[in-house]
């Protein structure tokens, strides 16, 4: 069963819903007790109270590697960094010592633990506060991200954050919050994180995505139909790891690959997007659809210039068409 | 009818016949460094033992737990960690109390109370803090020690952990070894202030200053802060002033940067000798012989074990079976 709400709600309800279930979850973060800035935990200070839900300091490096050492003492904490911009002050937590952990302690202890952040351009925020930094992250043996693009998925990939034994970053897209969509009931089964959904079946083109740009290819894909040309588009909703046999599977039908990343165009999940793909389905055309190597600037006229939006998404598809794809069909 | 000064004696021996086994330990270890049966990097406590061994003696692992830094060995041997099992986590073998992943700087040992030894200088602050807390809101009076080096006293983590833990009320106690020098460089070149204990009382906690080559006072010293923590009465800063008797690590002549003499007077504090004169010759040549006979065959049990097997199953994560 399932029942309307936004990805905003979405990721509360997720939230509560594990609160409820696990009296070892706590939530951590700036603000959170009134709903943080992005009013994504409204209410569940009122609802959990002040030994679950925790107002920090503005000190994201000491309270984010505060609850990878609860984590390992029987605590799930989830943590939430306001914007993925800030992970670069928990970047040692993470990469040093929550994803480590496992395997260095030879398995005495995992780390579950949730790392929620919002991230995402096009709000006029600068470079501070909008970026995607995927690349950041993608290093990092033992960690898992996830990207939820959908209500739907705000709140399945929230939960399976949790539930999941290893460190897990939850990124949230800020243009997102306010959409609209079915979501699944409390008691529906929680997913192992690591699978990919095709959103759109074609057999011209595949096109993954993630975030945001997930809907600026489902809207180049509804262009391109009316051209002739059908695109396969898929969400990519966990990052790392990858779902490399969904991928292979539709490359291998389609012949021709565009990765769409509202990121830089070096060292993010469109590169390994590519290399999954080369790897398992042999040598494919490809292209490669991001933001140029540049800081995300705050004016409209140059923010929108930078984005990956439908048209460049477009363009690419037509681009890659001209040549030939790899397989008869 | 026990005298007073006899279950003090008692207790005494008790503690020396610890920091004896950390030394013997680390004289061993060092000896496999320099002619490199041990690899990599080791980081030795020969100076310091009165400081991990009057702080462990109180806490009652695995309820109470410790971080410690890369300089860890101590810690680890006095928490109750095997001396074969770390013996064999420095030598890269099957037995060691990582299977030989970790190596030296950052050995866990979970059933000793041990959440780590953190090789990022000021992660066991932050570790510790994050244990704390989970006590405290799992109820279930345990107390977290973060030890940290003087160098720490000026990270980041340093500064948002006690912030953190002071605002929540957490059950810790951070125990500053300052032993005199981050890595080459003299702590008061780098540290401002004066005084690292002093520092608490920006944060509204306690603050203590101990000699740290004494093991009753550091032990007394704890005992205070332990109890404060355990009866939810807040963190507590300690400063154990103490030294390294050796470099930082291998590729140091620590006669380059102290002056000449220091290491001299600091070797007339040496915690074990205050320690031994104090007990009686006889049982002190018998702990001796004990310990001595320890270590020997816990090294003679680490180089009996295998290699780490590289073919054993490995995952950076954890997943259902």
């Amino acid at each position: 069963m399932s029942y309307e709400t936004s990805y905003r709600l979405a990721v509360r309800d997720a939230l509560a819903e594990e609160l409820e279930r696990d009296s070892t979850v706590v939530l951590l973060g700036e603000d959170v007790r009134i709903g943080g800035v992005f009013n994504a935990t409204p209410e569940l200070f009122d609802r959990f109270g002040p030994e679950r839900i925790l107002d920090t300091p503005i000190s994201e490096m000491g309270f984010t590697a505060a609850a990878f050492g609860a984590a390992v003492r029987g605590l799930r904490p989830v943590v939430e960094i306001m914007f993925g911009d800030f992970l670069g002050l928990v970047l040692d937590t993470l990469a040093n010592q929550a994803a480590k952990y496992w395997y260095v302690s030879n398995e005495q202890a995992s780390v579950p633990l949730t790392v929620r952040t919002t991230v995402g351009a096009g709000a006029r925020f600068g470079a501070y506060h909008s970026q995607t930094p995927v690349g950041w992250l993608l290093g990092i043996a033992g960690l898992k991200i996830v990207a939820p693009a959908t209500p739907a998925d705000a709140k399945a990939l929230t939960k399976a954050a949790i539930r999941d034994d290893n460190p897990v970053v939850v990124l949230e897209h800020k243009l997102l919050y306010g959409r609209k969509g079915e979501v699944a009931d409390a008691d529906a089964p929680v997913e192992r994180i690591g699978a990919a959904a095709v959103r759109r079946g074609g057999g011209d083109v595949t096109v993954a995505a993630a975030l945001a740009s997930l809907e600026h290819s489902l809207t180049a894909a509804e262009l391109l139909a009316g051209e002739g040309i059908e695109a396969e588009v898929i969400d990519l909703r966990s990052l790392r790891p990858l779902d490399r046999a969904t991928l292979a599977e539709s490359a291998a039908k389609t012949g021709r690959l565009v990765v769409v990343e509202e990121g830089p165009p070096t060292g993010g999940y469109a590169a390994e997007v590519v290399a999954a793909v080369v790897e398992a389905a042999g040598p494919t055309p490809v292209r490669r659809v991001t933001m140029p190597d540049l800081p995300i600037p705050f004016a409209a006229s140059l923010e929108d210039a930078v984005l990956p939006g439908p048209d460049r998404i477009a363009a690419a598809v037509r681009s890659l068409v001209g040549e030939p794809a790899t397989v008869p069909r | 009818m026990v005298s007073t000064a006899s279950i003090q004696t008692r207790e005494l021996e008790r503690l020396y016949a610890q920091m004896l086994r950390i030394r013997l330990f680390e004289d061993e270890a060092h000896r496999l460094f320099m002619r490199n049966e041990i690899e990599g990097s080791i980081h030795l406590y020969q100076g310091q033992e009165a400081v991990a061994v009057g702080v462990c003696s109180l806490l009652e692992p695995p309820r109470d737990v410790v971080a410690a830094t890369y300089r860890g060995h101590g810690v680890c041997l006095a928490l109750g960690s095997e001396p074969a099992r770390l013996f064999g986590e420095l030598l890269g073998r099957e037995n060691g109390l990582c299977g030989g992943r970790s190596g030296s700087m950052n050995v866990v040992d979970l059933e000793h109370g041990l959440l780590g030894c953190f090789a990022i200088v000021g992660g066991s602050l932050a570790a510790a803090t994050g244990a704390a807390l989970a006590s405290k809101l799992r109820h279930d009076r345990g107390v977290a020690v973060a030890f940290f080096g003087d160098g720490a006293a000026n990270q980041a983590y340093f500064h948002e952990s006690i912030n953190l833990a002071a605002v929540l009320g957490l059950p810790i106690v951070y125990v500053c070894e300052n032993n005199q020098y981050g890595e080459f460089t003299p702590t008061a070149a780098v540290t401002a202030g004066g005084s690292i204990a002093a520092r608490a009382a920006a944060y509204g906690l306690p603050g203590v200053v101990v000699d740290g080559n004494d093991v009753l006072a550091v032990r007394a010293a704890a005992a205070e802060a332990v109890e404060r923590a355990r009866s939810a009465g807040g963190p507590t800063l300690l400063e154990a002033q103490t030294y390294r008797h050796k470099g930082h690590s291998r590729h140091d002549d620590p006669r380059r940067y102290r002056p000449a003499g220091e290491l001299e007077a600091w070797l007339e504090r040496d915690p074990l000798a205050a320690a031994v004169a104090r007990l009686e010759p006889e049982a002190a040549e018998r702990m001796a012989a004990a310990a001595a006979r320890e270590i020997a065959d816990a090294l003679d049990e680490a180089r009996a074990a295998p290699p780490a097997d590289p073919t054993r199953p490995a995952s950076a994560t954890k997943e259902p079976s």
